[in-house]
């Protein structure tokens, strides 16, 4: 059962195991384990970086692509549940319809972008994405009337995913929509993970590793190299629109800065990275480790800085305000020790 | 000589500003092998690179059964049949051994009787089946690079010298699946610089030179005539 849901690609490592199901269980408890509202934002956060990430190597992990447009579909899913709430009215209805324009409209755009730019060479392809994602977020920002500009926009979801919607308690937590919000996130994003993880298994998957490896080889035994790598391009970029949907249903709100920053392209190609590429647990890894980081570090760095108050130095190191340095130092620590990724490293090691 | 499944004429390549093939002309009969020889440098590998659409072909006609296969890409010339065996075997080291064989099936399934064949003349294979190529052998990755395009029954196989730099045991179990492979009627254009394996392979040769083909015949007559080898290739098969 257990390998048919993870079509047949196990974690290969009891280490990897333990923590891949520490964070699952950690997550389908959150709200029960976590109380709270910063932890259940923490929780829906992973889930949903998790897939973000997961979509994001099956383009840069296993077919080899480098593209900074990732955030741009992701973008166009959120705006699609933001424009479809607005115009059709709060409603599941809405929901449905804006995830599937926007992942749709995701799918059309990676087409047009991998029809014109695949064929050329991957640091030529990226430079476009760069460009193409620069200019859709600039649209965005500007087209106010429909956009909400910078300002976003505000909608309303679903009665029953909203925290006015109650339905009782249970281990002393409240039981209310937001509960229900988050397993909607929880089941959403879990059952995206599980699509990747049967897309990267199957026969379309073993091919866009072999192109990733050599291209030229690929082609020698018959597949077209550029089909594939559209396709490739297109379904990353739907499940990518998918995980935004997913975000702005659990937010309610849409902005440049939630949805289409760079900031946030730069933070899922470290998750990648971190976790490792080309394994789609690495996501798991990767984006667990960096929302945790992003939401706690400052936290525990202002614990650590107020115990170590006495000693000369050190607590002006681990001055809060200091946070994003002492990621960049984890950031360049992580690759030095695990080149191919933590989950690289817990694979080789067994 | 029978009718031929490959004809390239005047076929003309360049690599950047040299010019590698020159007026290649090649004509390669329906089965059998034929033996595509010559010093190091005058064009062998180009010349089935270009018959793959690898390198483009600046001037004439590379027809397979008729058809032309100048327009066509890489991928649609495999898709007509033809296995291609390059010289640096084009396994994909990061997949295992049971998925660059898959790959090499156009269903993606590959047949169990071929298959139990492919294991009998490569019993490596079977013994490491899960494990990635990478982790093969030299020997290993090229039996598999040949099982390869074995996988599934081609029109045509370019395979591109199967036992350079391999252990003689390994070049012998190598010599024996393409004999494997030319007893079923298969037809292979073979560049081969290990002279044992061309004579005892060969029905036919063409030796090339300077970008194009200076001579054709039967492989027999060229093993054969020791003043020919030298006046062709500079020197004699035997001595290689």
């Amino acid at each position: 059962m257990i390998n048919i849901l993870l079509s047949g690609d196990r974690p290969r490592s009891i280490l990897l195991s333990v923590i891949l199901l520490v964070i699952l269980v950690a997550l389908a408890l959150a709200p029960f384990l976590f109380p709270g509202v910063r932890s259940l934002e923490t929780a829906a956060r992973i889930c949903i970086f998790i897939v973000l990430v997961a979509s994001y190597d099956l383009l840069l992990g296993y077919t080899g692509i480098v593209s900074f447009a990732h955030t741009m579909f992701f973008g166009l899913g959120a705006y699609g549940v933001a424009l479809a709430s607005i115009h059709m009215g709060r409603g599941f209805d809405a929901l449905v319809v804006g995830s599937a324009l926007g992942a749709l409209a995701a799918a059309v755009l990676a087409f047009a972008i991998g029809l014109f730019s695949l064929r050329v060479r991957a640091i030529f392809f990226a430079m476009i994405t760069l460009a193409v994602a620069s200019a859709v977020a600039v649209l965005v920002s500007q087209m106010s009337e429909l956009t909400g500009g910078e300002d976003g926009l505000n909608y309303l979801v679903p009665r029953e995913l909203t925290p006015a919607f109650r339905f009782g308690e249970a281990f002393g937590i409240k039981l209310n929509g937001r509960l229900l919000a988050y397993y909607l996130v929880f089941a959403s994003c879990l059952l995206l993970f599980l699509v990747l993880l049967r897309v990267v298994n199957s026969p379309f998957g073993r091919v866009l590793k072999a192109i990733r490896e050599n291209d030229f080889r690929a082609e020698a035994i018959g597949f077209r190299v550029v089909a594939y790598r559209t396709m490739a391009t297109c379904l990353s970029a739907a499940v990518a629109a998918l995980a935004g949907s997913i975000f702005a249903i659990w937010l309610r709100y849409v902005g440049p800065d939630t949805t289409l920053s760079f900031s946030i392209m730069l933070d899922i190609l470290l998750m990648v990275v971190i976790g490792g590429m080309g394994t789609m647990y690495g996501a798991v890894i990767g984006a667990t480790l960096f929302v945790l980081a992003q939401n706690y570090l400052q936290t525990l760095m202002g614990s650590a800085s107020d115990a170590t108050s006495a000693l000369p130095l050190i607590p002006d190191l681990l001055s809060p305000d200091r946070w994003l340095l002492w990621l960049g130092v984890l950031f360049i620590l992580s690759v030095y020790f695990f080149p191919t990724g933590i989950v690289g490293r817990l694979r080789g090691v067994r | 000589m029978s009718d031929p499944i490959l004809t390239l004429q005047g076929v003309h390549t360049d690599i950047a500003q040299y010019h590698i093939l020159e007026n290649l002309d090649l004509i390669v009969p329906r089965g059998g092998v034929t033996m595509l020889l010559g010093r190091n440098g005058v064009g062998k590998t180009t010349t089935l690179r270009t018959i793959m659409g690898l390198w483009k072909a600046k001037a004439g006609e590379i027809t397979m059964d008729g058809r032309n296969l100048v327009p066509m890409a890489t991928a649609e010339r495999a898709r007509l049949g033809i296995g291609y065996v390059p010289e640096d075997m084009g396994i994909f080291t990061d997949l295992t051994v049971a998925e660059n064989m898959s790959l090499a099936a156009a269903s993606g399934t590959l047949d169990p009787q071929r298959l139990n064949w492919i294991f009998a003349t490569f019993p490596a294979l079977s013994t490491f089946w899960s494990s990635e190529a990478g982790n093969l052998s030299g020997g290993q990755k090229q039996m598999l690079a040949i099982a390869r395009a074995m996988a599934e029954e081609r029109q045509l196989y370019l395979i591109d010298e199967p036992t350079k730099g391999l252990a003689p045991a390994i070049v012998s179990t190598m010599a024996s699946a393409l004999r494997d492979l030319k007893r079923q009627g298969a037809s292979i254009l073979l560049v081969e610089q290990n002279f044992a394996v061309a004579k005892a392979l060969g029905d036919t040769a063409a030796v090339m030179d300077d970008g194009h083909v200076i001579w054709t015949g039967e492989m027999a007559e060229l093993a054969n005539d020791a003043h020919l080898q030298e006046r062709l290739m500079g020197l004699s098969m035997e001595t290689l």
